[in-house]
């Protein structure tokens, strides 16, 4: 098979997720900047108590999916434009997919725990 | 009358290949001495082809509007009927190859059939049912207005060859110039295929590979800005899908 196939029609919600939680990351630096600023990390109970807090615990956790739906969509793209062989983009897309819901999982479990 | 004019030697290193002799490319130095009539990158070139005439390179208007001579030059794609003679550092040879990316044919002559593939995929004519009026399809000024910047383009093929999108995936990804000329036909009030435009252009590789690097922008000869309308192509997605 040497015909070029183009035309999934998809990508713009990828494209617009990513602008989206690029938003939101960026929003919740500057919460956490804020914070350390002003004094949540002065000793460990401030820096846990500041943590487990019900909305700091939300944000972080939509922080959590917003990175890595935004680093999918974006390591995706490097595979895209430097791997070639279908079958390697493949196995690497999934490698990539998997790690991210796996990485995903870990940090809420962390959160939560608190 | 020699001695009253100011002459001044050009050193150049050129990419050179004819593989019809050569089996890999080669730099070629060579100078060549041009008067003050000589006033663009061009010029010289035209002289260095009366001195060394196995050098190939293609021009034609020499005014920066066939888009014939475009080229790498010192390392920055452009066109050579554009480029001041002097404003290019004394002492430091001119630098010139083909544009990067597409294969060579001979010399500074590339081929550019995977470029204007790209350009025919999005059906660069206006589309358009209604009946034919008896002279033309108007458009109101203020319509009018949104082809400025966008019409202009002359595909020369400097931005889709300096884009590492368009080096990567040449096939898929539709490159610059092509994404500046479906934005030409997205935006004209007189066209009746935007979502059939839209719909063959939503896609990870046609559209979507594009990250926003800017050298088109950077090297267009014609001061266009292929990565806006770029950005007005997304626009008109998000406005569709939302």
């Amino acid at each position: 098979m040497n015909r070029i196939v183009v035309g999934a029609h998809y990508g713009l919600k990828d494209w617009l997720a990513q602008r989206i939680t690029a938003v939101v990351m960026a929003a919740y630096t500057l919460i956490v900047l804020a914070a350390v600023m002003g004094g949540a990390t002065s000793s460990q109970e401030a820096w846990r108590a500041f943590m487990s807090h019900g909305l700091i615990r939300f944000f972080t956790f939509l922080f959590i999916v917003s990175l890595c739906y935004h680093a999918w969509v974006g390591v995706r793209d490097i595979w895209m434009d430097y791997i070639k062989p279908t079958g390697i983009r493949l196995f690497l897309h999934a490698l990539t997919l998997l790690a991210l819901i796996g990485y995903a999982g870990w940090a809420i479990q962390i959160i939560w725990r608190l | 009358m020699t001695n009253s004019v100011q002459m001044r030697t050009y050193r150049f290193s050129i990419y050179r290949y004819d593989p019809d002799q050569d089996t890999k490319p080669y730099m070629q130095d060579i100078s060549v001495e041009c008067d003050p009539m000589d006033k663009k990158l061009l010029d010289a070139m035209v002289k260095l082809k009366a001195k060394d005439d196995s050098l190939s390179f293609r021009r034609s208007c020499r005014e920066g509007v066939c888009g014939s001579d475009a080229m790498n030059i010192n390392g920055k794609n452009g066109l050579a009927c554009l480029a001041d003679l002097a404003a290019f550092p004394e002492g430091q040879p001119i630098v010139l190859r083909p544009l990067p990316g597409l294969p060579v044919i001979r010399d500074l002559i590339v081929d550019m059939t995977q470029f204007f593939k790209q350009y025919h995929s999005i059906k660069p004519y206006l589309v358009n049912n209604d009946p034919l009026p008896e002279r033309e399809r108007l458009q109101s000024i203020e319509d009018r207005e949104e082809l400025n910047g966008l019409y202009e383009c002359i595909l020369c093929a400097c931005c889709s060859t300096a884009c590492p999108s368009f080096w990567w995936n040449p096939d898929k990804f539709v490159g610059p110039a092509g994404l500046l000329a479906a934005y030409r036909f997205l935006a004209d009030t007189r066209d009746q295929a935007t979502s059939e435009r839209l719909d063959n252009l939503e896609d990870p590789y046609r559209l979507f590979r594009c990250h926003t690097i800017m050298n088109c922008v950077d090297v267009c000869p014609k001061g266009l800005n292929p990565t806006k309308a770029i950005g007005k192509i997304k626009e008109m997605m998000v406005r569709r899908a939302v």
